[in-house]
């Protein structure tokens, strides 16, 4: 059975300076089709849908909806050919209502006066006939995310879209939202819409898809329908080599405690943390961004102090230590955003490779640039950074090579506790693999290591012990292989409460 | 007994203040109202006092060259609009920083004005009288006992405030366009990914809020002195940004606002007659928009994407 085509890009080309972005791809998305379009960072994903949207515009070959050709140049033209792009930051207006957000661009009006009534019925037709449930008078600022996509979603509807491209939708969901996500994308598709999901995800992809194209450097790989795919042969397509997506986690002998929390309180965003770390353990904490993690990771590196409770190292406390103070004793520290907190974007590599360390590369008051050099050129070279050289701007560097420096700067400098936060955002599977096999490795070293991830896989494949924050609090606490997916999922959405589930000590 | 207590001295003297804090309030409100379009559409207007200045020369050449004052009043906002381009055009399309642009353009409006006032009079500090604008007795109202006093034997530039004042606000609430304006102010990205021009939006509202601008300038020369003198705004334009922000962005507010720092600006203008020492007395409506600023500013919220250059390469989108 041939299914009506509604989409077919023809040998796209796009380059922006120096950099071709996209490579003669091609893409034919079937009428009614789920259709995932899978692909690490910078694979070219979101340039081409963009390029569908009418954000960019291709250097060359042609669009094609329902078989005819169409020229897009720009998003009011995607919008009028019935095509609408749900961006993974969303698009809403914070301080508007969920309804202003809907209608934006689209008002129904009264002699130049919004008619109220009249977009109120259209949106509550969509959303009832839809199951899209959502609050037509909360701000936007007030609603959860799962919500936030809804609006965007129903927005795209609002429109008229036939066709609905989805960039990333999952990155912020917890795994019921995303079930949830899915099931209205079915509803979706069964009503006859068309939807494109741009995502890394092989998980994902194989749950929700009808087809599959994958690209990988701005070529196209090659479409495979899901019924034919596993998760290994998509992650072969999408690198270009065989990937171990499962580490292998040796059994490494637990030592004693070496880090501690008591108590834990910073004002109402931390309530009572009592964390244990032993030496050549990992502990996990799960839960849905926003819910405490970054007051505890900064809590934890002395970037601010709690309100009560103590933080203890090696039986010593350092709740009053300053940043450096811990550092010295060998807290090691991966920080979430590590274009924030973590490189400084225009200092030259091997600046970013000794900062937080400065101190020890120093002779007689002025930096040792021997020692520098030497330190800087091993750290490049066992953590496999790309970089043409230490010289180079740490601006030049991919997300997984700016990752990889930061690991390699705290790694190297010989930590004995290792607070790590989202290791693997933003990076490609390639990395992800080797950033989890250097974490494992420090687990063997006897390394106490606390790892925060919004990545529930991630969590579960590196923990030995998980812990699950919610509004601040640690919910519950056990084994690694204590909890199901679906449970950790209830856990993070505040869904379980600890007195449900029988917890070893 | 009720006629007695009407003509007493403090209802006489207050009603006097009051109706002179409406008079001091005018060209701060219509400004204010400018700065709300200009600041709505993300653009920060600190170019007020430069535009008050153009629009006050202005609104006295016209009235000089036709004679008729009203004419007078429509090339102010004529000559408002087309500094609001340029400063559009700098901030917008060159993408210069707008407190910087701002700033520049208060001292452009200072600059052309005193050379204008120069080549067109032949004098540095101020132009001959022309044909003003007056106040208007509103008939039958203006003779209610304090109300008529107070509200309508005002000029008409204050008539004129009070009607955009409701106009812009049912902009703002009401239409699709204030609806855009207002998202455009607070993530433009979105917007513009919904098919909306939001650079046409932007330009629209930075000149209409270079027109208001002009208006209130153009009430300090034609309503209130029948002629322009060098540098007469004095800091008005400040003072209307601060009513702007205490206003919090709202052309209910920031005329509410306004009418605050009226009164700061009225009762200097009475000390003053009482015999206070002038400098002291002249710091008062700074003082109080020192403290306003201070104490209230938490409360209010500015458009999220103020002051940021809106460009599509950079947006997350």
């Amino acid at each position: 059975m041939e299914a009506l085509e509604a989409l077919r890009m023809n040998k796209i080309v796009k380059s922006f300076g120096s950099l071709k972005a996209l490579d003669q791809v091609d893409l034919t998305v079937a009428k009614g089709e789920i259709h995932c379009l899978l692909g690490e960072n910078g694979a070219g994903k979101t340039t081409l849908m963009k390029i569908l949207y009418g954000i960019h515009q291709q250097d060359e070959g042609e669009i094609y909806l329902n078989a005819k050709k169409v020229k897009i140049s720009s998003p009011k033209e995607a919008i009028t050919q019935g095509i609408s792009m749900v961006f993974q930051h969303f698009m809403l207006i914070p301080n508007l209502s969920v309804m202003e957000n809907i209608i934006l661009g689209q008002e129904e009006t009264k002699m130049g006066i919004l008619a109220d009534k009249e977009s109120r019925n259209k949106v509550a037709n969509l959303s009832e006939k839809l199951g899209l449930k959502v609050r037509l008078d909360m701000l936007v600022e007030d609603i959860p995310v799962g919500e936030k996509q809804r609006v965007e979603i129903i927005k795209a509807l609002y429109r008229g879209a036939e066709i609905i491209i989805l960039d990333e939708p999952t990155a912020v969901l917890t795994p019921q939202e995303v079930s949830e996500l899915f099931k209205v994308l079915k509803t979706l598709k069964e009503d006859g819409k068309t939807i494109i999901i741009i995502t890394h995800k092989l998980k994902e992809t194989l749950a929700v898809a009808d087809k599959v194209t994958v690209l990988r450097n701005g070529k196209n790989q090659g479409s495979i329908t899901t019924d034919k795919a596993t998760p290994e042969i998509l992650a072969q397509m999408m690198v270009g080599r065989n990937v171990m997506l499962e580490v292998v986690k040796g059994k490494v002998e637990k030592g004693p405690v070496i880090f501690e929390t008591k108590g834990l309180n910073l004002k109402d965003k931390l309530k009572n943390i009592n964390l244990k770390i032993h030496a050549g353990e990992i502990v996990g904490i799960a839960g849905v961004e926003g819910n405490g993690q970054t007051e505890l990771l900064e809590t934890l590196i002395g970037l601010c102090s709690p309100t009560s409770g103590s933080i203890i190292f090696d039986q010593k406390d350092i709740t009053k230590d300053s940043v450096e103070e811990r550092l010295d004793q060998g807290l090691g520290f991966i920080p979430e955003d590590r274009n924030d907190r973590g490189l400084v974007n225009n200092f030259k590599l091997w600046q970013n490779a000794i900062l937080g360390y400065q101190k020890r590369y120093e002779k007689k008051g002025l930096l040792d640039f021997a020692a520098i050099t030497k330190a800087s050129e091993t750290i490049v070279k066992n953590y496999q950074v790309k970089v043409l050289g230490i010289d180079s701007k740490s601006s030049s560097l991919s997300g997984g090579n700016a990752q990889k420096l930061l690991v390699g700067r705290v790694f190297y400098h010989n930590p004995r506790v290792l607070i790590i936060a989202h290791p693997t955002r933003g990076v490609d599977v390639g990395a992800i693999e080797y950033l989890h096999k250097e974490i494992l490795s420090m687990r063997s070293q006897g390394k106490a290591i606390l790892l925060v991830s919004a990545d529930l896989d991630e969590i579960r494949q590196l923990s030995d012990r998980i812990a699950v924050i919610y509004e601040g609090a640690i919910t519950i606490e056990g084994d690694g292989g204590d909890f199901t997916e679906d449970e950790l999922g209830l856990y993070m959405a505040g869904g379980l409460r600890p007195e449900s589930k029988v917890v070893k000590a | 007994m009720l006629e007695q207590w009407l003509n007493s001295d403090a209802v006489f003297l207050t009603v006097a203040l009051l109706a002179s804090t409406l008079r001091m309030a005018t060209p701060l409100g219509l400004a204010a109202l400018g700065a709300v379009y200009s600041e709505r559409a993300g653009v920060i207007n600190l170019g007020l006092e430069g535009l008050m200045l153009g629009g006050a020369f202005f609104g006295i050449l016209g009235s000089y060259l036709t004679g008729n004052a009203w004419l007078g009043v429509l090339l102010a906002a004529l000559a408002g609009g087309i500094m609001a381009l340029l400063f559009a055009l700098v901030t917008l399309r060159y993408k210069a920083n707008h407190v910087v642009a701002g700033v520049a353009l208060n001292l452009l409006g200072l600059g052309f004005t005193t050379v204008l006032l120069v080549a067109v009079w032949g004098n540095r500090g101020k132009s001959p009288d022309v044909a003003g604008i007056y106040p208007i007795y509103i008939p039958y109202l203006s003779d209610l006992p304090i109300v008529g006093e107070l509200i309508f034997r005002q000029s008409p530039f204050f008539y004129l405030l009070i009607i955009l004042m409701i106009l812009s606000w049912l902009f703002f609430y009401r239409t699709k366009w204030g609806l855009r304006l207002r998202a455009i102010g607070e993530n433009p990205a979105a917007v513009d990914s919904l098919g909306i021009p939001v650079f046409t939006y932007k330009y629209l509202a930075v000149i209409a809020g270079g027109m208001l601008a002009a208006l209130g300038g153009a009430y300090l020369s034609l309503g209130e002195l029948s002629m322009f003198a060098r540098n007469m705004v004095s800091g008005r334009g400040y003072i209307a940004l601060a009513a702007n922000i205490l206003g919090n962005w709202n052309p209910i507010g920031v005329v509410l606002a306004s009418f605050l720092f009226g009164l700061a600006n009225a009762i200097e203008m009475n000390l003053q007659l009482y015999g206070w020492p002038t400098q002291f007395v002249q710091m008062i409506p700074y003082v109080v928009t020192m403290f306003v600023l201070g104490g209230f500013v938490r409360k209010v919220q500015a458009p999220k994407a103020l002051g940021q250059h809106f460009d599509r390469s950079n947006t997350n989108m």
